[in-house]
């Protein structure tokens, strides 16, 4: 045993001298450190309930809950996560989940409540004493727990697309479309949103699954028309994706024409179950009036749950506005006729070249059948009325999409200015720029609207594609005047638009007189939106039916109208849209059912 | 490094005459003859390395037997993760082990990483290093003030646990947590280091240096310690293949083997790093290897801290964690824990799911096996003293 053993640890009496390392009072002197995680916060104001933090804690410790205060609007859920602080084990897995940033960590760790209930507390509904602290987890857009990225998708270039009408858009292959599926967190909050209410979580989990039939049959549960609303659905369901808090929607639209493309029109009929609906089993018959996508969407659900259907149309095709109002490079007619083939193979009867009112009146439906759907679309064009629209050739956007559609040859000028700034005006400006290419070969279109870029309501994809192919959209003008000479246009003034909705958010369009423009033009279009023709109700039905604002008739939720055998929907009385008219048409489907089991 | 010669333990035979009579090499112990008395020592035992017990038997003062008994802190993670989502892991197997989280967290994720073949960033690679040599640290200073207390030198413990708070201080500023990190996800790592944390590491570094000398003073020249450390818990370089023991305690027995230098991971490879060892195997040659491998680790600390790039990506582009399907396979990633080598084995049955995650810690076979063969002979006094020298660790043992 050696001295120094012995000696040497007594030199730990030098510690008693020291300055002890304890912090007397840790809960002020000691703050969590800036990146703690302490506590939750949630910004209500950010978070859209979408339920990917419960989804993700692996403690469970999470519900989503209704909250006073916070109301279910379009997307958002109205729900809060509640946390049960039992479970919690401060991973903040939930914090680096959230699309939105709202739910994040506070450096604070001390709290004592006498109930053991305040332990399981919705973060932002009440104000804790941390909820405003700076400091604490957050999440750090150095990692992505979410792919925030669309796929993109393969187009057309410019070059390639602006003289023909061939579709722009390619659609995914397999490995593209799954994963764009992979990113979608499955909270559902597009399906609130879509007005026909498809499972899209459902079907792009069918994708990821690889099991296209299924993801199909999900399809054909809702919404018959994938084809057509795969490529021009106005797709609401992805304004409101929560991804596009912190990156892209998923490419919802996109992703249906994926499955529709997927199988072949030889196989519908085995995939959905349909082989052996024989002729209809029931001995009820229903007329439905226009072979649009809201008389052709009840037309199938009727037709499937074993009606007699069938279907008049003034036009000489099927598709109503998605044939006649849509270019075909944006849906390709054979697309269109893959959906509808496919109905029509049930035993749903389309008669063409009929106009009911003209050729057959509506009460001579009333009396063949035993109820009526009609759904007759927006087909009319509606004028800015200003001095000089009424010459000749200041044209109706729909009438000339219309015209193209049917293989009419339509009087293109060199020097187009078209007024408008919806998908209709984006419509026909970019089908004149491919008419006058081919004519002229080159492009002299000019798109004007009352609204201004940030709030033009057309697809934002359909101002720079029309742009790309070369014409000129100047939005935040008011048309005044059309400059008339010797009967011909020369061109049509503007003024500066400086606010279009009041502060209730009604139409009120203010102008700055001052700013003016005058935009030279050989020919004027008017796309300012669209009008309906009810000419085939005479005024015996006229009288039995409620008419609303602007002329709507009034249906009830089921769109029945106040004539019980009358349903009516699409365009004319919600939308305008596809999806719009799909649903009402599933909807009406449902209730002529109804009505006639009674 | 200390003298076997001179062990009390050295010319010592059992009086197998009095007790305990064997047949067929085992014991015959019959606690109706009086010759032996039973005890438990833990699951509630200061002398304790956590929750577990040891039922133990002695006659007079000294042990004739003893069995290591788990099960009072089994939580199932392995288990439990089989119904968890590949991202989902991470905040569950840093319970696998108190002390030293992040070697747990590194080889979850590394295997999963393996398994998807994810490379990840450079900077990632360099902050996971640095996390788990920080974790190797605060484990070691935990370790020697349970060496120390178990010595009933209650001083040292406070030293070094107040020491392992700075260096919690500093887990918390980089990772937001102070005991579980959960720092370390697939892909990569969570956060960056905060501005400053480099300096605030390396002055710390200088202080806990300083305290180690304290240690070295007070407890390792101490006339104390090594009467009652030198020859306890002997491990021969024989028995370290027979019981598969790993880390220090092989080490401290002649084996050169450490993950970190054989089978380097993260950026171990690119770190100036030697191999300790010893060839005495007593409890205080492991003592002294560990207290030379906190030094080691405050020198490595220092060199990552000058490596660290200061840009740099810290996780690698992962799929939709809600969503992530592993490929199908098989993988074993391993990793130097305090005890020694910490691998995890996980099975990927292309769902989104582990299809079975199984831990390989060293504490197994060092509480159990190896402790239950040192014990014989040893004074009950001792117990506390040996258990802690193989460094063992309960939620280990039982995850
Ligand atoms: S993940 Fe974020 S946005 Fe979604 S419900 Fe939770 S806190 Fe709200
Ligand atoms: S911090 Fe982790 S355990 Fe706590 S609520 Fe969030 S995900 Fe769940």
């Amino acid at each position: 045993m050696k001295l120094k053993d012995i000696l040497s640890p007594f030199s730990v009496w030098k510690k008693a001298a020291q300055k002890p390392w304890t912090i007397i009072d840790p809960i002020n002197d000691r703050p969590g450190a800036e990146n703690y995680r302490g506590f939750h916060r949630n910004d209500f104001e950010k978070c859209i309930g979408c339920g990917s933090c419960e989804e993700i804690c692996q403690n469970a410790a999470i519900d989503m809950v209704p909250v006073e205060g916070q109301e279910t609007k379009e997307g958002n859920s109205g729900l809060r996560p509640r946390i049960d602080y039992g479970r919690c084990c401060w991973c903040a897995l939930c914090v680096d989940v959230c699309p939105t940033g709202s739910l994040t960590m506070s450096n604070e760790y001390t709290w004592i409540a006498d109930e053991p209930e305040e332990y399981r507390f919705v973060p932002g509904a009440a104000k804790t004493k941390w909820h405003d602290e700076e400091k604490g987890y957050k999440r750090s857009q150095d990692i992505q727990l979410i792919d925030y990225d669309r796929v993109d998708m393969f187009e057309l270039s410019p070059q390639e697309r602006d003289k023909s009408f061939i579709e722009i858009v390619k659609g995914y292959n397999k490995e593209q479309a799954m994963k764009e599926a992979e990113r979608c967190l499955e909270c559902g909050i597009c399906i609130a949103t879509c007005p026909a209410h498809m499972d899209i979580p459902g079907y792009i989990a069918a994708i990821r699954d690889d099991d296209i039939e299924n993801a199909f049959r999900i399809l054909y549960e809702t919404n018959p028309l994938p084809e057509i609303c795969g490529r021009i659905c106005t797709h609401k369901c992805e304004t409101v994706c929560a991804l596009h808090n912190n990156g892209e929607s998923i490419a919802i639209r996109w992703l249906k024409r994926y499955i529709a493309d997927q199988i072949p029109p030889e196989k519908y009929k085995e995939v959905l179950g349909t082989e052996h609906l024989e002729d209809p089993i029931l001995n009820k018959k229903v007329a439905i009036i226009g072979a649009g996508p809201a008389g052709i969407s009840a037309a199938y659900y009727l037709a499937i749950m074993g009606y007699k259907v069938k279907i008049y149309e003034a036009l000489p095709d099927s598709g109503g506005m998605a044939r006649y109002g849509i270019p075909e490079y944006r849906l390709p007619y054979d697309q269109i006729d893959m959906d509808y083939d496919y109905i029509k193979s049930l035993g749903v009867e389309i008669q063409f070249n009929t106009k009911v009112g003209e050729d057959i009146s509506l009460e001579q439906l009333h009396s063949d059948y035993d109820a009526v759907f009609t759904g007759t679309g927006l087909h009319l064009g509606r004028s800015t009325r200003i001095s000089g629209s009424d010459n000749e050739r200041v044209y109706f956007a729909t009438d000339l999409l219309r015209e193209v559609s049917l293989g009419n040859e339509i009087d293109v000028a060199e020097n187009i200015v078209v007024i408008g700034g919806g998908n209709v005006a984006m419509d026909i400006t970019r089908t004149l720029t491919r008419l006058q290419n081919q004519k002229f070969g080159k492009v002299q279109v000019l798109t004007t609207s009352l609204e201004s870029e940030d709030i033009m309501p057309a697809d934002r994809e359909e101002v720079v594609e029309a742009r790309e192919e070369k014409a000129i959209i100047d939005p935040g003008w008011g048309p005044k005047k059309i400059e008339i000479e010797n009967g011909k246009i020369k061109g049509l003034h503007v003024v500066k638009c400086t606010s279009v909705f009041d502060e209730e958010g009604r139409f009120n369009p203010k102008f700055d007189e001052n700013q003016k423009k005058f935009f030279e033009a050989d020919m004027i279009v008017e796309s300012i939106g669209q009008g309906m023709d009810l000419s085939y109700l005479s005024e015996e039905i006229k009288s039995g039916l409620k008419f609303g604002s602007r002329g709507r008739i009034q249906v009830n939720e089921n769109f029945q109208s106040d004539l019980k055998w009358l349903f009516i929907g699409g365009d004319i009385i919600e939308g305008p849209d596809v999806i719009h008219g799909i649903a009402n048409g599933h909807i009406a489907a449902k209730a002529i059912d109804t009505f006639l089991k009674k | 490094m200390t003298n076997i010669s001179k062990s009390k333990y050295k010319d010592y035979k059992a009086d197998r005459l009095k007790y305990p009579e064997m047949e067929n090499g085992k014991p015959i112990i019959d606690l109706e003859s009086h010759k032996f008395t039973k005890i438990w020592q833990g699951p509630q035992h200061p002398g304790v390395t956590g929750n577990m017990s040891l039922e133990v038997i002695i006659n007079g003062d000294e042990v004739v037997n003893s069995k290591t008994h788990v099960g009072y802190l089994h939580r199932g993670f392995e288990k439990l993760m089989e119904r968890r989502k590949y991202i989902q892991c991470f905040p569950i197997v840093c319970r696998m082990c108190v002390p030293e989280p992040d070697t747990n967290e590194y080889c979850v994720s590394a295997a999963m990483e393996d398994l998807a073949g994810i490379v990840i960033p450079e900077k990632a690679e360099w902050l996971r290093t640095l996390n788990l040599e920080m974790s190797r640290l605060g484990s070691f200073l935990m370790w020697i003030g349970g060496q120390a207390s178990s010595l009933g030198m209650g001083a040292i413990g406070q030293w070094t646990i107040g020491m392992r708070d700075f260096w919690l201080d500093l887990f918390e500023e980089m990772t937001g947590g102070r005991v579980y990190h959960m720092y370390m996800i697939p892909g990569g790592v969570r956060k960056d280091l905060p501005a400053g944390f480099k300096e605030k590491a390396k002055d710390l570094i200088i202080k806990t240096r300083n305290l180690l000398f304290d240690i070295e003073k007070s407890f390792f020249n101490n006339a104390i310690v090594k009467s009652r450390l030198i020859g306890l818990g002997i491990i021969s370089p024989e028995m370290v293949d027979e019981y598969g023991i790993v880390g220090p305690n092989a080490r401290a027995s002649g084996r050169e083997y450490d993950v970190r230098i054989n089978n380097p991971y993260v950026k171990y490879a690119e770190l100036n790093i030697k191999m300790i060892t010893s060839t005495i195997g007593d409890a205080y040659a492991r003592a002294e290897l560990r207290y030379q491998e906190i030094h080691q680790s405050l020198d490595l600390i220092s060199q990552i801290l000058d490596k660290i790039p200061d840009n740099g990506e810290i996780q690698a582009k992962l799929p939709n964690v809600l969503h992530w399907k592993i490929p199908a396979g098989q993988t074993y990633v391993k990793a130097e824990s305090t005890r020694g080598e910490h691998g995890f084995y996980m099975v990927s049955d292309g769902s989104e799911y582990p299809r079975r995650v199984f831990l390989r810690g060293a504490s197994y076979t060092h509480a159990i096996s190896v402790l239950e063969k040192l014990i014989v002979n040893v004074s009950i006094s001792d117990i506390a003293a040996l258990m802690v020298s193989l460094q063992t660790c309960p939620p280990e043992i039982e995850r």
